[in-house]
């Protein structure tokens, strides 16, 4: 049952049809080629003969006006000894056989005035008739001559050329069937490969792959791209669940403890009491905006909203300015903020955006810099700015604990805060911010290791008005 | 002070009336956008409250057409849409200030008062005064009873920013609109370590505290005990 059904099934596949459609057209032009070449042998070796036959009735014409019958008669003997192909039989008026090597007047000649085809046998111990061609010649008298040629050699050639003929066109009518059933059940292998694939991605499993044999041919190139979209779709599915885990742990965390801050001021009495749980309440609910604030903005930025509002500016002025702002409160927690950055380099973007995504670096910096396993000679952050014809490369560095390899790619999506800082205050939206802003500006952002500590670096590229 | 709340959210817009009046200020409602044109053309507002998103006619346009009709009373955007973008275009339409929802009633109020201040014309005005602190605006110097006060040129247009609104609260948003012209929400104290250097600078060796935190809104200049 297996094997009709899988035949079947490749028999029913588009490939299978078009290597039966190319075997079709192939065997009918090859039948009309092998058809018109059997015909046009036939007609030239029958004109040969008939040429041939032509010229024998003209010289024993000739023999019988110059020595009349008895001479006609000896070259008709003569000839028929000579045991070539040639056929003759001469006979009277009144129908006796008078020389010749045909045993009786063949009667398709004898009505005939142009000759034709006709069947003899040679000898009589064998049963089998050989083709022969024969005219009739007009040599007068009322005498009747039959000229012919026995042409069996040649009709035996040419059935023969015609069964293998016929033959090669049996074989590449299989041959190509066979082709087009194996050619689809490869196809099929191989687009059952990819429906498998599908329905198992289908049914749950993400990671699943599309195999690639490596022939690069089109299945290859399908499987390739099919592989990329399933990569692209994973990942936007993973990091929309991640954001929605995140969402959940971070938006639920703040609410219960808005929830927790609210129910606490209701237990307390007294005047006070109430009005300082209402205004932790409003604390808490503050920090939920913020978190939903950040959240859209990304969400914004992301999707391209803010492009139009570009400006040509000092960004090393800018930088410089917000360090600026930023140095009392470095101080302040007893870090020392170095900043080395020259006024002059230009970029087209938006300024306000640029300076939000220094800030997220600086307070990160900050907020990070003063945790255990930094740097024990006092933290230290460094801002710096390269200038090149192509980019400018924003850096902001710290000697604090760092981040691990492992972990730098991670830190730039949304929500994502490394299990250290969970419990710090933060919206886990900072570096997702400084990325979107980045790449709204076609740049990107690099995490580095600053040994120690991290180093960030905000890259933006000048675009071709800038240079 | 006299306000127009223009505000489709009948919930909001009586919350705004109900605290306006609770500070001292009387509020009008209108509940959209050609309503409140209309009172604002005839009604001598100091301030006007606008939304954003309103039925009829839209907040942006309404106060362009106030604006082409002459009318120049002070306006404070309401927004949902608070990104950098929105902020220009309301203010390119005509408002003077912009707020995004949700914020906090004492970030409003300042703003409000902030805003009428405004409209009465102090450009004239080349020293500020409180107690003994003076700002003379003209040579940039800061005295305090008499005896010079060296200030950073940061430190001294915070200084300038507050003692304009003397007696008013300035929120920490206001300061770092103003002041440092940043419009994003900082998650750490930065302004609070500016303000507490410059109230060293100018208050730290006199006996008269001015320059006072308001709990849970911000900071004020002014003459007296908080």
């Amino acid at each position: 049952m297996a094997l009709p059904e899988r035949l079947l099934r490749a028999i029913s596949t588009t490939s299978f049809r078009v290597a039966a459609i190319t075997v079709a057209t192939y065997l009918a032009f090859a039948g009309l080629i092998v058809g018109l070449l059997l015909w046009q042998t036939n007609r030239v070796l029958t004109s040969q003969v008939l040429t041939t036959l032509d010229g024998e009735a003209q010289q024993l014409k000739t023999e019988a006006q110059a020595g009349g019958i008895s001479a006609l008669v000896r070259a008709v003997e003569t000839r028929s000894r000579s045991g070539g192909a040639g056929l003759y039989y001469l006979a009277d008026g009144a129908g006796a056989k008078l020389a010749g090597n045909l045993s009786r007047l063949p009667p398709e000649i004898v009505g005939s005035s142009s000759g034709g085809v006709f069947r003899y046998a040679p000898d009589i111990a064998s049963a089998r008739e050989h083709l022969a061609v024969a005219i009739p010649v007009d040599v007068g008298g009322g005498m009747q001559l039959i000229v012919g040629r026995d042409v069996d050699d040649q009709r035996r050639f040419a059935s023969e050329m015609g069964t293998v003929y016929f033959l090669a066109l049996g074989f590449l009518t299989l041959g190509g069937l066979v082709a087009g059933v194996a050619i689809s059940r490869v196809a099929l292998r191989r687009i059952e490969a990819i429906n498998v694939a599908a329905r198992s991605i289908m049914a749950g499993d993400m990671s699943r792959r599309i195999a690639v044999s490596g022939n690069s041919d089109e299945y290859d190139a399908l499987a390739t791209n099919l592989n990329a979209m399933l990569e692209r779709i994973e990942a936007l599915m993973s990091g929309l669940r991640e954001v929605s885990d995140n969402i959940a742990h971070d938006l639920k965390t703040p609410l219960t403890r808005l929830r927790n801050a609210a129910e606490a001021a209701l237990r307390e009495t007294g005047e006070s009491a109430y009005r300082e749980g209402l205004e932790h309440t409003i604390e808490k609910a503050d920090e939920l905006i913020k978190t939903f604030n950040s959240l859209l903005l990304v969400a914004r930025l992301e999707a391209g909203a803010l492009e139009g509002n570009a400006e040509r500016f000092d960004v090393g002025r800018a930088v410089r300015d917000v360090a600026e702002l930023y140095e009392p409160v470095a101080e302040e927690r007893g870090m020392q903020l170095d900043v080395s950055v020259a006024s002059g380099p230009e970029l087209v973007g938006n300024q306000q955006l640029i300076v939000q995504a220094v800030v997220n670096l600086i307070e990160n910096a900050i907020k990070y810099s003063g945790k255990p396993g930094a740097n024990s000679g006092g933290a230290m952050i460094t801002i710096t700015l390269e200038d090149s014809p192509e980019a400018v490369e924003i850096a902001v560095a710290d000697n604090g604990p760092g981040i691990a390899p492992e972990d730098r790619e991670r830190v730039l999506k949304r929500f994502v805060r490394l299990e250290k800082s969970r419990t710090e205050p933060g919206t886990g939206l900072g570096l997702s911010l400084v990325q979107a802003v980045a790449r709204l500006h076609g740049g990107a952002v690099r995490l580095e290791d600053n040994e120690p500590g991290l180093r960030v670096v905000l890259s933006l590229p000048k675009r071709a008005g800038d240079r | 002070m006299h306000v127009l709340v223009v505000e489709d959210d009948r919930e909001t817009a009586q919350f705004l009336q109900k605290a306006l009046k609770e500070s001292g200020h009387a509020a009008d409602l209108a509940e959209d956008g050609e309503t409140g044109q209309a009172l604002a053309e005839q009604g001598a507002y100091d301030v006007l409250i606008v939304d954003r998103m309103l039925p009829r006619l839209d907040g942006l346009s309404m106060i362009r057409e106030l604006r082409g009709k002459g009318v120049r009373t002070p306006v404070l955007i309401l927004s949902a849409l608070g990104e950098v973008d929105d902020r220009v275009k309301g203010l390119r339409a005509g408002g003077d200030d912009y707020l995004t929802k949700p914020y906090a009633y004492s970030e409003l109020l300042a703003r409000v008062e902030a805003l009428a201040r405004r409209a009465v014309p102090e450009e004239q005005e080349t020293r500020y005064v409180v107690d003994g602190l003076v700002l003379d605006r003209l040579s940039h110097r800061v005295t305090r009873d008499g005896e010079p006060i060296q200030l950073q040129p940061r430190e001294y247009r915070l200084l300038e920013y507050l003692m304009k609104h003397a007696g008013q609260v300035v929120t920490r948003t206001m300061l770092l609109e103003h002041v440092w012209d940043y419009h994003f929400d900082p998650q750490t104290n930065v302004i609070d370590v500016h303000v507490s250097r410059l109230r060293a600078k100018i208050d730290k060796n006199f006996e008269k505290p001015l320059l006072h935190t308001v709990r849970g809104a911000g900071y004020t200049i002014r003459d007296g005990a908080a």
